[in-house]
């Protein structure tokens, strides 16, 4: 008997165990439990073996920085620190530190499940687990394109430099950012009517081909049941808290 | 500096290929270079590596005398250097064809009515003037092209670099295009997977292969065959 799998195999039931975890996790109020989510996130993470993104991390942090550094000013409280007609409070800080922990836990956590994931294959998911086909359609049209039209805008900006562009603050350069964003949207329109036309070419009556999925199997079943449990005991913990706390 | 364009060892691999291993090459003022190659053979590659677009992995780049390898040192040369992309629609960035012939003036510094002459000029120069305001996405194959060429002749350059000249364009405008190459007195490169027009044009030849740029020479012979034409009634 090998150790459980810990995270679900079947995409399906990490989609789901994903989903309800995050949803455990937002309204996470306390210090304690959020730092115990990141906590689990990481453990899952060591356990699995796997590298911790820190490239993906560090961008959304920094993303966030204006958010941790004005919250422990902004929420009134206990000051701490004065800094001329402005003072940080106790519970600012906290406060700032629920969210850094619990935006890392989120986005771990989902890096853990997802990273490794073909983005065709969540596609197929999505339509197994009877999300609408318009969305899924949309989502696998911009999985399939996006490659191209990067590459398309790629060469668009090496076209700009061999022509002796380069960005300054001045209307021009305001102006040529403008028309490089109206010609990817040209194209891009373009694109999607050669590609219907292919399509309407070959005969397309609005369906592909699916897939019948196979029944979930019971290590995933417990995995996708487990994972969403430990959140939910650590949101109860959240709560008691909450009804313990003088806040 | 016997050269205007000079590379020495170039070399540059992508995804664990050798895409070019060693290529020398040496553009002097006033010739006219063709590289020909198969498909995929790195004749794009290697203008791109000319122009600093993409960084080769050994190898030293010289243009106009000066050793570049640094975005900076590049971009000081690129304003001489005129590069005709394979794909006209990858070049041509502004809506009406006006502006994209005066977008590379603007970028020297041109004052904008200044920029606007200097766009006429190249357009009238390649009898093109008509399409002054047409735009751009609504142009034939070869007024594409045409009109591409305007946008780098408008900035002066010493040397032009051709990628697949002859794609997409139809005679009429394929007899534009060499007149107006032909007209022009700086050095260019010329790089195609066919070798009839670019043989026309070059003072020299070269044939990329196997990632090693070889010398060939352009001659011309006369042909004891038939093909088939098709002519108006």
């Amino acid at each position: 008997m090998t150790l459980p799998p810990l995270l679900p195999c079947d995409l399906r039931a990490r989609l789901i165990a994903g989903v309800a975890v995050l949803l455990l996790i937002a309204p996470l109020a306390h210090l304690g439990p959020a730092l115990a989510a990141l906590a689990g996130v990481l453990a899952l993470i060591v356990l699995r073996r796997q590298p911790i993104p820190w490239r993906r991390l560090w961008h959304l942090e920094a993303f966030l920085i204006l958010l941790l550094v004005t919250l422990p000013f902004s929420v009134p409280g206990t000051p701490i620190l004065e800094l001329g007609p402005l003072s940080a409070s106790r519970e600012g800080v906290l406060r700032a530190g629920v969210v850094a922990a619990k935006v890392a836990a989120s986005v771990l956590f989902l890096t853990l499940l997802f990273a490794g994931v073909e983005p065709a294959r969540l596609g197929t998911t999505l339509r197994a687990l009877h999300v609408p086909e318009a969305l899924v359609r949309v989502f696998l049209g911009l999985v399939r394109y996006l490659g191209l039209i990067r590459a398309e805008m790629q060469r668009l900006q090496d076209a700009m430099r061999a022509r002796a562009f380069r960005p300054r603050s001045n209307l021009h350069t305001w102006r040529v950012y403008g028309y490089l964003l109206g010609m990817m949207l040209l194209r891009a329109l373009a694109r999607a009517q050669r590609a219907e036309d292919a399509m309407r070419l070959r005969g397309y009556t609005g369906r592909f081909l699916h897939d019948t999925p196979s029944p979930l199997t019971a290590p995933d079943r417990i995995a996708a049941l487990a994972l969403p449990l430990l959140a939910a005991a650590n949101l109860g913990w959240d709560l008691i808290a909450k009804g313990a706390g003088s806040a | 500096m016997s050269g205007l364009i000079e590379i020495e060892a170039l070399t540059l691999r992508r995804d664990g290929r050798d895409v070019l291993r060693g290529v020398e090459l040496t553009l002097a003022a006033g010739e006219r270079l063709a590289i020909v190659g198969a498909n995929g053979s790195g004749k794009t590659t290697l203008l791109r590596c000319l122009v600093g677009l993409e960084p080769p992995q050994e190898g030293r780049v010289t243009l106009f005398g000066t050793p570049c390898r640094r975005e900076a040192e590049f971009r000081a040369a690129r304003p001489r250097i005129g590069f005709l992309f394979q794909d006209s629609d990858d070049q041509l960035i502004c809506p009406s064809v006006i502006e994209d012939v005066a977008f590379g003036p603007l970028n020297l510094g041109a004052r904008p009515e200044d920029a606007r002459r200097r766009a006429e000029a190249a357009l009238a120069q390649l009898d093109l003037t008509h399409l002054a305001d047409r735009f751009t996405h609504r142009l034939s194959g070869g007024e594409k092209r045409l009109v591409c060429l305007a946008g780098l002749l408008a900035m002066r350059p010493d040397v032009l670099l051709l990628d697949e000249p002859t794609n997409g364009v139809d005679t009429e405008n394929g007899r534009k295009l060499r007149a107006a190459l032909m007209a022009f007195d700086g050095a260019m490169i010329l790089v195609s997977h066919d070798d009839g027009f670019v043989a026309e044009i070059a003072t020299r030849a070269a044939v990329l292969h196997d990632g090693r740029l070889h010398p060939a020479h352009v001659h011309t012979h006369p042909h004891l065959h038939s093909h088939p034409h098709i002519h108006e009634d």
